[in-house]
């Protein structure tokens, strides 16, 4: 029973200091999710921009409950499973959490921050099938992917071996296949990134095309909304991945400053490649370039020096400026490009952990050192093992939940309601009014002496 | 009576305005509209995938005038509106048959 495994795993008395900045940390990370939505909602049509923003803000309720019930306990429950998955009954209704320890922090303060994670996880996926899902199938599949596909994946990579219980995830702790070699995936790069990437591959082939994908202009309604939500990823990633230490100190204050190298490397990243391909900077490569930075430093942040993340940055952001052209090519409608920027990113900077991971890190002397460092090939391997792993797994279980979903309930909005737009057809609702001409213009003066001559009244307008 | 309708680009509606009330014109309507004429539309690009935007965004500004004026007032538009560069728009005059001012029931050029 987990009792005796809390009462091993920390001190009694949790450190004040570490339990603001992971609750501080959450609650960053929470905003990011509304973030998610307007950085979504902007890319989309003026048709269905509230059906966009509603697909992330579901995973707000729907995870946010299903988390206490037995999400917790799936991913951080007792393992009896070598690695696979938490007992989902052991901590049901989060029983026994609230009075332990974890490391420094209190349960509940864990239970918080790893929630959260889950949230964004899922409305991650939603991005690739933009304009025509069915809102309750897709709420049903955040229950259902967050059950299957997610919390045993965070369970891999976030339960670490004697820390909410005796024994965690095989991706942490070098389980299964990795022969007691751990991956590095810091906050999410696999669990969340290449997860939510490889999900939203799937769904998009399930759902199928929209109508009219490549010859319809689609453009993107509001890149205004699509910048401030990409402002306000990047200032809840600071929460994402310097919370991610689960402490307050100099693990968490590294993590940050490679948090944002990477992320100005990726959005400079971008914009060459644009520039040099396109003749221009947009604002929308900037914005991406960001996204794609934090998704790729993500598993990385704690394990690669000040200089090894401006390389992953500048390397994300270049490469997935071109991975996000791939759709056209390939003709797969991942309409806001989930695969491109989170796939892509996430393999990137899980990758390049093999190749720069440094005991100049903030993870410090004991990290294994990858490729460029001396460590030969042995951290390549691992994160190579880890990433395609998951991958894969989330890929063909995705797509399986996905076709049950759509040959049971239908994932996909008739043709009709798609060309009329899923914000009225789903939600009855409009996001813009426009029934009025215009805001206003300057007042002007009436003059006293119209040069016209012909005018035989007064006019008390 | 005439109907003077003009297409204009959207930034030059104030100066249009005010030099239509300048001339005397009392009142107009203004729509917000898109369309193109021989300059075509403009190319945008996103995330690396070009579109061509064909519709430009313009101003309809429609107002009834007496005979005598309608010359004058395209001429006071034309001058106005006139950037010198693709895109400025059109000015077209047709003839009304009747107009009445709803308030009043007044008919003709009483209710312009």
């Amino acid at each position: 029973m987990t009792l005796t495994s809390l009462a091993m795993a920390a001190p009694p008395t949790p450190n004040s200091g570490d339990t603001a900045w992971v609750l501080a940390a959450a609650a960053l990370v929470l905003f990011m999710t509304p973030g998610l939505a307007l950085f979504y909602g902007g890319m989309v049509r003026t048709k269905s921009v509230l059906n966009m923003m509603m697909m992330s803000f579901i995973s707000m309720g729907t995870i946010g409950v299903v988390w206490l019930l037995w999400g917790y306990s799936e991913a951080f429950g007792a393992d009896s499973s070598g690695g696979w998955i938490g007992n989902p009954f052991d901590h049901f209704g989060l029983h026994g959490v609230l009075t332990a320890t974890y490391g420094t922090i209190p349960g509940p303060a864990f239970v918080a921050f790893q929630v959260v994670f889950a949230i964004i996880a899922v409305a991650l996926v939603s991005g690739a099938i933009a304009d025509r899902a069915k809102f309750t199938t897709w709420t049903v599949f955040t229950v259902v992917w967050a059950t299957i596909v997610y919390f045993p994946a965070a369970h891999w990579v976030f339960a670490f071996n004697k820390f909410a219980a005796n024994t965690g995830g095989w991706i942490a702790n070098g389980g299964f296949f990795l022969h007691g070699h751990g991956a590095y995936d810091f906050a999410g790069g696999t669990a969340i990134h290449i997860n939510a990437g490889a999900a939203g591959l799937a769904l998009a082939l399930v759902l199928g095309k929209r109508l009219g994908f490549g010859r319809d202009p689609m453009r993107p309604h509001n890149i205004t909304l699509v910048m401030i939500g990409a402002g306000i990823l990047w200032f809840g990633w600071f929460g994402f991945n310097a919370g991610s230490a689960l402490s307050a100190g100099p693990l968490a204050a590294g993590v940050w400053v490679n948090t944002l190298g990477a992320t100005a490397a990726a959005m400079l990243g971008w914009l060459v490649v644009e520039r040099l391909r396109d003749g221009h900077f947009t604002s929308l490569g900037a914005a991406s370039g960001v996204v794609a930075g934090l998704v790729a430093i993500t598993p990385a942040c704690a394990t690669v020096t000040p200089i090894g993340s401006l390389i992953v940055g500048v390397v994300a952001g270049a490469v997935c400026a071109l991975a996000v052209g791939l759709k056209f090519k390939l003709g797969f409608d991942d309409s806001l490009d989930v695969v491109g920027v989170h796939l892509v990113g996430g393999l990137i900077g899980t990758l390049l952990i093999g190749l720069l991971a440094s005991k100049g890190s903030p993870n410090g002397s004991g990290t294994q050192e990858g490729l460029f460092y001396g460590g030969g090939f042995l951290q390549l391997g691992v994160q190579a093992g880890a990433a395609f792993f998951v991958l894969i797994f989330s890929f063909v279980v995705t797509y399986i939940i996905g076709w049950l979903l759509h040959k049971t309930m239908g994932f996909r909005v008739d043709e009709q309601d798609e060309a009329e737009g899923v914000d009225q057809t789903e939600h009855a609702e409009t996001a813009y009014d426009f029934g009025n001409l215009f805001s206003g213009s300057r007042i002007g003066h009436r003059p006293d002496h119209p040069i016209r001559t012909t005018n035989k009244e007064e006019v008390d307008a | 009576m005439k109907l003077v309708t003009a297409i204009i680009k959207p930034f030059k509606l104030d100066e249009v305005k005010e030099a239509l009330e300048t001339y005397g014109i009392t009142g107009m309507t203004v729509s917000e509209v898109s369309g193109y004429g021989r300059q075509r539309g403009h190319s945008e690009v996103y995330r690396g995938a070009e579109y061509t935007v064909d519709f430009v965004p313009k101003i309809r500004l429609e107002a009834v005038v007496e005979d005598l004026d309608a010359a004058s007032v395209v001429d006071v538009i034309v001058k106005t509106a006139q950037t010198g560069r693709i895109g400025d728009g059109k000015v077209w005059v047709v003839p009304i048959d009747d107009i009445v001012r709803v308030r009043t029931g007044e008919r003709g050029e009483g209710a312009i």
